[in-house]
């Protein structure tokens, strides 16, 4: 990350200036409720996202990886406010989300914007795409020549000829077309911040690397700040400066991408890393990294969630829940208890002295 | 079986195609797909969305809506024509010869029966033996795939397996008549990296210990890698290229498979564009004449406009169709 050269030209918006961080989210709890019976009482809670804390520099681009089901899509959600969270801390740019004396949610929501996964069904059918981009701008009071004129602008700047395609319908167009669609359509608003959720995943591998290639060009440009969310470990290195580890609702690693992929601390990011299959058939993987699925949401295992998986695991691990820690953005930090001196763990890293 | 099943190739694709014709269009799925198999061979198949893999698998099992689908071509399947077989001989050959795994466990199985009753049931359909016999025979199943705590997950119902463990309750379902031929459709695409390791490895020891035929659909060149013995890359309905994995890796012949490997993002220097494959693959209601990858090739001519490429033999096992790979005869010619 290199907030001096991406530095914006003075945004009105922007209120802390390039020191604050446009993103603060500090314990972010979200829990859904499973209802069973004729009554649809509570039964129990799937900890989606269980105590997450991170923060994202203007200008940078924050990769969030883990296994399906971890809670990376309702983190992309809270942040929207598309859910309400049951608890925790959330700040855009020095200001509290939909708090008195805050940036209310509907601000908040102009500045930032979501691209999801399923590029066909996130358009309206029954309308050219040229009006989809435009809707956005001409709900919020834009008149619609002008609306229109500026959606042909941005089809063109995410490469689609306006000419050809802006009367085009969803169905008209290639998945890849589609995405970029959307790409065009995030940005009609001018958003500060961008959430990309598996936004290139449905994607064949021809296409994805030219939105990924837009996506940088488009950052660059506009000086737009990602939270970059994918299960593809090597698209997330390519374009994030910092990546967060997700394990079962919780934030296991995070740290400057270059660290987290080649010095991981958790035993669980090593996993992940050391799962993706060779690219080489003389070297292929002989033994899995770890054994097992990741257990249930509804009652995470005790301590560190990972104990159940892990080839470290000793009594403490099941015992206490080792913590995150604390560092400024660019520390690298990892939930485990061979990261902590005091934590007991034989194997615990032992205190480095200057 | 006939003598020339176990000795010859296990399966002989010769120029097949698929179309699917509705009133508005005629989609042709697959236009002359052409490849061979031996015994105890795995075959990964890799291709854009649409490119017809999964078209060509269910074709190899006669799956196809038979009232909207018009195939042509050559399919033999253990010395057997698939093509003129008889509903009869289709049904034992399905599970049998042939059985296929699919990305969605969920699909194989029916979601109010436990999947131990499910999988005896089948043993006891195709293999004729007893109630008790066809349960041992799906627990040695279940502990052939390693599912732990095999004997409780026979009485678990679909949904509450976690997704690794279905996937592995489906491959033990498609292992139980032990078939000579494994269709796999990208079994692994929903799982987790931790997850899809496993089950790679499984496929491979199993494949290995019985010694049985695996056609491996996927669109990820890591996958293939790991698990295949060949390679087949489709593009529009076409193998454009097939050889032996490493070769196929290493140096590609044809430029839509040399496109697809420099722009799979694999530890490319972040900052850097990625290399791109321009434009986007085909309508296939409306293929264009000649090569199908000429749009998009930075080596096409007016010739790749016009003539469809024949398939060329460029080194023994390797086999690449366009206008610009040359057979080592034809340098001498
Ligand atoms: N509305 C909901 N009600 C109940 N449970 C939910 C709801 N939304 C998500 N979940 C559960 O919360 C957990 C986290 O889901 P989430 O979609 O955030 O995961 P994810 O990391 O985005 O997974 P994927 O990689 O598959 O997209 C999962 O166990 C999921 O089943
Ligand atoms: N039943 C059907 N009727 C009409 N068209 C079909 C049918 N099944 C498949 N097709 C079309 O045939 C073509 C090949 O489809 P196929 O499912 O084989 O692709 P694929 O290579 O498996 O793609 P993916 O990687 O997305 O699974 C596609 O254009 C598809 O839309
Ligand atoms: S805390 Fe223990 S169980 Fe968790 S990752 Fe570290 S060593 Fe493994
Ligand atoms: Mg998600
Ligand atoms: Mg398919």
């Amino acid at each position: 990350m290199d907030t001096s050269t991406t530095l914006a030209p003075i945004d009105a918006r922007d209120r802390g200036g390039p020191r604050q961080p446009l993103l603060i989210v500090r314990n972010l709890r979200k829990h859904f409720p499973i209802r069973s019976g004729v009554l649809g009482r509570v039964s129990a809670h799937v900890r989606a996202v269980d105590g997450v804390s991170f923060t994202v520099m203007k200008g940078e681009t924050l990769g969030i990886v883990g296994e399906s089901g971890c809670g990376k899509s309702t983190v992309a959600r809270l942040l929207m406010r598309l859910l309400k969270p049951d608890g925790g801390e959330h700040i855009f740019d020095g200001e509290a989300v939909g708090e008195a004396g805050g940036i209310s949610v509907a601000e908040m929501r102009r500045q930032v914007q979501m691209v999801f996964q399923d590029s066909a069904s996130s358009l309206n059918p029954r309308m050219p795409v040229q009006g989809s981009v435009a809707f956005g701008p001409i709900a919020f009071g834009t008149p619609r020549d002008r609306a229109l004129a500026q959606a042909r602008q941005l089809l063109a700047k995410v490469g689609l000829d306006p000419v050809l395609y802006g009367g085009r319908y969803p169905h008209e167009l290639s998945g890849g077309q589609k995405q970029r669609v959307n790409v065009a359509r995030a940005l009609a608003l001018d958003p500060r911040m961008v959430i990309l959720d598996e936004a290139v995943s449905a994607l064949d591998k021809s296409i994805e690397a030219q939105v990924l290639n837009l996506l940088q060009a488009l950052r660059r440009e506009l000086q737009l700040t990602y939270v970059f969310i994918s299960h593809d470990l090597s698209v997330v290195r390519w374009i994030s400066d910092r990546v967060m580890v997700m394990y079962l609702g919780e934030v296991v690693e995070i740290g400057p991408s270059n660290a987290i992929y080649e010095t991981p601390k958790h035993p669980y990011t090593r996993a992940l890393l050391a799962s993706r299959p060779a690219l080489d058939p003389d070297n292929r993987r002989l033994e899995a990294p770890v054994s097992g699925d990741p257990p249930s949401p509804i009652n995470p295992p005790s301590g560190c969630r990972f104990h159940t998986r892990c080839p470290f695991a000793e009594p403490v691990c099941s015992a206490r829940a080792p913590a995150l820690g604390e560092g400024d953005v660019m520390a690298h930090l990892a939930a485990c208890h061979m990261q902590d001196a005091a934590s007991g763990h034989s194997k615990a890293v032992r205190e480095i002295r200057h | 079986m006939n003598a020339s099943g176990k000795t010859g190739p296990l399966v002989e694709v010769e120029d097949l195609s698929v179309n699917f014709v509705t009133r508005e269009s005629n989609v042709r799925a697959v236009n002359g797909v052409t490849f061979t198999m031996m015994p105890g061979e795995v075959l990964c198949v890799l291709g854009e969305s649409g490119s017809g893999k999964s078209v060509t698998m269910r074709a190899l099992m006669r799956l196809l809506p038979p009232k909207r689908s018009v195939i042509t071509g050559k399919i033999r399947v253990a010395g057997e024509d698939v093509l003129a077989m008889s509903e009869a001989a289709l049904r034992r050959m399905r599970g049998a010869t042939v059985s296929m795994i699919f990305q969605e466990p969920m699909t194989a199985f029916d979601p109010v029966t436990r999947v131990g009753d499910q999988i005896t049931e089948v043993i006891r359909l195709h293999r004729g033996v007893n109630q008790a016999a066809a349960r041992q025979r799906a627990l040695d199943l279940f502990e052939l795939v390693r599912i732990p705590s095999a004997q409780q997950r026979l009485d678990a119902y679909p949904h509450e397996l976690s997704g690794g463990l279905r996937q592995r309750a489906m491959i033990a379902l498609a292992l139980s008549c032990e078939p000579k031929l494994l269709l796999a459709d990208e079994p692994t695409t929903a799982l987790d990296a931790t997850v899809q390791i496993q089950v790679l490895i499984l496929l491979r020891r199993l494949q290995q210990e019985l010694g049985m035929s695996v056609i491996f659909v996927t669109h990820d060149l890591g996958v293939a890698a790991e698990i295949a013995d060949r390679v087949a890359v489709m593009y529009a309905g076409r193998v454009v290229e097939s050889g032996p994995v490493r070769d196929v890796l290493r140096s590609p012949l044809h430029p839509y498979t040399a496109g697809l490997l420099a722009s799979t993002v694999h530890d490319q220097p972040p900052g850097r564009d990625l290399e791109t494959i321009p434009g986007a693959p085909p309508d296939m209601r409306n293929l264009p004449p000649g090569c199908s990858f000429a749009p998009r090739c930075s080596l096409a001519g007016d010739d790749c406009r016009t003539t469809t490429p024949p398939a060329i033999e460029a080194a023994p096992g390797r086999i690449a169709r366009c206008l610009r790979v040359h057979a080592p005869e034809a340098a001498l010619v």
